[in-house]
């Protein structure tokens, strides 16, 4: 079997087909970055909508509420093909890859706001209301005093989301994205080994998902995860 | 007139009522301190003075300008002139000591930066942490966040203190170098409104004493009067039973 193995891997690895799964990996780069990025950026939005205290935010909280419990109650897959059939039946001429990024993208802000929202109300409120006599406006609290404080709670598991997130990409292939899962699936039928494909697509996954793990461990050092962010300046 | 003067104020918890009617008048330079059992009101009397619990009836005058609560200048310039030292400290866990103290006068007050880094070392060493400015609060003892909470207050350079329990964490030793920082703040004529459950602090620090329970002011007078001579049934009974141990 072993020897079957080796045999076929010139066999597999020729230009096409390695183009074919750089292309593929690319596409699950993407579609990971895009979806890690934007998922953050408003993710964070939302988990402040989710958090103001402000009558007039309201509207916004309770739209925010809803769509992180939808969102994520509802399985990744559906939420695609939601997106990939409301596309069509709406007109909306767009190629499966974009459905595919606004769709992740979509479902990483619901995951991460609640991970944002829960790390800013991790931090003490008698810290806020410190602040609060001393004159601070919300933004000097939110800025000085909560968020550095809720940092190395919310980055741990924002990261740990994200690698999941890396491995969900693959239900994109559903659509017809080309991503790896996709290519593996497409060599696959080719003939080609089964085991020898997955496993190709396997470290695929691992290069594009280890440094990412990385990068959050070395955030949460730098930040202070252990204990408490301290920033470098004195002022 | 009055540098602080507090009239019929109402507070609640949900629907319990934490303050029943709270009539207090402080002249400027005075020292007054609440004492009183646990759950009395005592804290929460700072709490809603500072802005942290709204009112439900009553009303709280600065220096003769009343504080409108749901106003969120007049609550800004009252907190201009008020500081106030926690029970548990509050010292912000993500700053060094420095910071601490420096940071509201700074960012806040937009004070120069040089002279007020001055101002905060200066009052470091004086609560005796000169040693400490890079600390972080989870670095140091109760003691020690004690007063770099009182070294935070003190760089507001706040007209009236509110000192929540000071005193609580602090050894014998401190708790004297704590008597001379109130003393001196007393001579550079600030307003102090002290809760604490030291009665030789208190004794020896107030011009006037207020005993509390129930939420209401029980009965205020001179330390001698509430201490030697208290009128009240329940300020007999609480200071003797106090004074008993």
């Amino acid at each position: 079997m072993l020897s079957f193995l080796i045999a076929e891997i010139p066999r597999l690895f020729t230009i096409y087909n390695v183009i074919l799964l750089l292309k593929a990996a690319l596409t699950t780069l993407s579609l990971s970055a895009v979806g890690c990025v934007v998922g953050l950026f408003c993710g964070f939005l939302l988990s402040l909508a989710r958090l103001s205290q402000r009558p007039i935010f309201w509207p916004l909280k309770a739209l925010a509420l809803l769509y992180v419990e939808i969102l994520r109650r509802v399985p990744f897959l559906i939420t695609l093909m939601i997106f990939f059939f409301g596309a069509q039946v709406l007109g909306f001429n767009a190629s499966a890859l974009v459905i595919a990024f606004i769709s992740t993208s979509v479902i990483s802000t619901a995951f991460v706001a609640e991970i944002v929202r829960a790390g800013l109300r991790a931090v003490k409120p008698s810290q806020m209301e410190a602040a609060a006599v001393m004159n601070f406006s919300a933004w000097h609290t939110f800025w000085h005093v909560r968020l550095p404080q809720a940092w190395p709670l919310i980055l741990p598991p924002v990261f740990s989301y994200f690698v999941l997130f890396i491995k969900d990409t693959a239900l994109a292939s559903q659509a017809g994205v080309l991503e790896l899962t996709q290519a593996g699936k497409i060599l696959n039928t080719k003939g080609f080994s089964a085991s020898l494909v997955y496993a190709t697509v396997l470290i695929l996954y691992f290069i594009i998902s280890y440094p990412l793990a990385r990068f959050g461990s070395y955030l949460e050092r730098r930040l202070g995860a252990s204990r408490h962010s301290r920033p470098r300046r004195a002022v | 007139m009055a540098h602080l003067d507090i009239r019929g104020l109402v507070a609640r918890y949900n629907n319990a009522t934490v303050l029943d009617g709270i009539d207090l008048s402080i002249e400027r330079g005075e020292i007054v301190s609440l004492i009183g059992p646990s759950g009395s009101g005592k804290s929460t009397l700072l709490r809603v003075i500072s802005g942290l619990l709204p009112p439900r009836a009553g009303t709280v005058a600065l220096a003769g300008e009343t504080i409108n609560y749901a106003d969120r200048r007049s609550l800004r310039r009252s907190r201009d002139k008020l500081a106030i030292v926690f029970q548990q400290y509050n010292l912000f866990g993500n700053m060094n000591v420095l910071r601490n103290v420096m940071v509201a006068p700074v960012t806040i007050q937009k004070r120069d930066k040089k002279t007020v880094e001055a101002e905060a070392c200066a009052l470091l060493a004086k609560v005796g942490l000169a040693d400490k400015l890079n600390a972080y609060p989870d670095e140091l003892s109760g003691g020690q966040q004690q007063r770099v909470a009182i070294a935070r207050a003190l760089c507001l350079k706040p007209d009236i203190l509110l000192l929540d329990e000071v005193t609580s964490a602090l050894d014998p030793e401190r708790v004297g170098e704590v008597l001379d920082t109130v003393k001196m703040l007393a001579a550079d004529n600030m307003t102090l409104l002290i809760v604490s459950h030291e009665m030789g602090f208190v004794r020896e620090v107030s011009h006037r004493v207020a005993f509390m329970a129930d939420g209401k002011i029980q009965e205020m007078g001179p330390p001698a009067q509430i201490f030697g001579t208290p009128q009240q049934p329940r300020t007999q009974a609480f200071v003797s039973r106090i004074l008993g141990h």
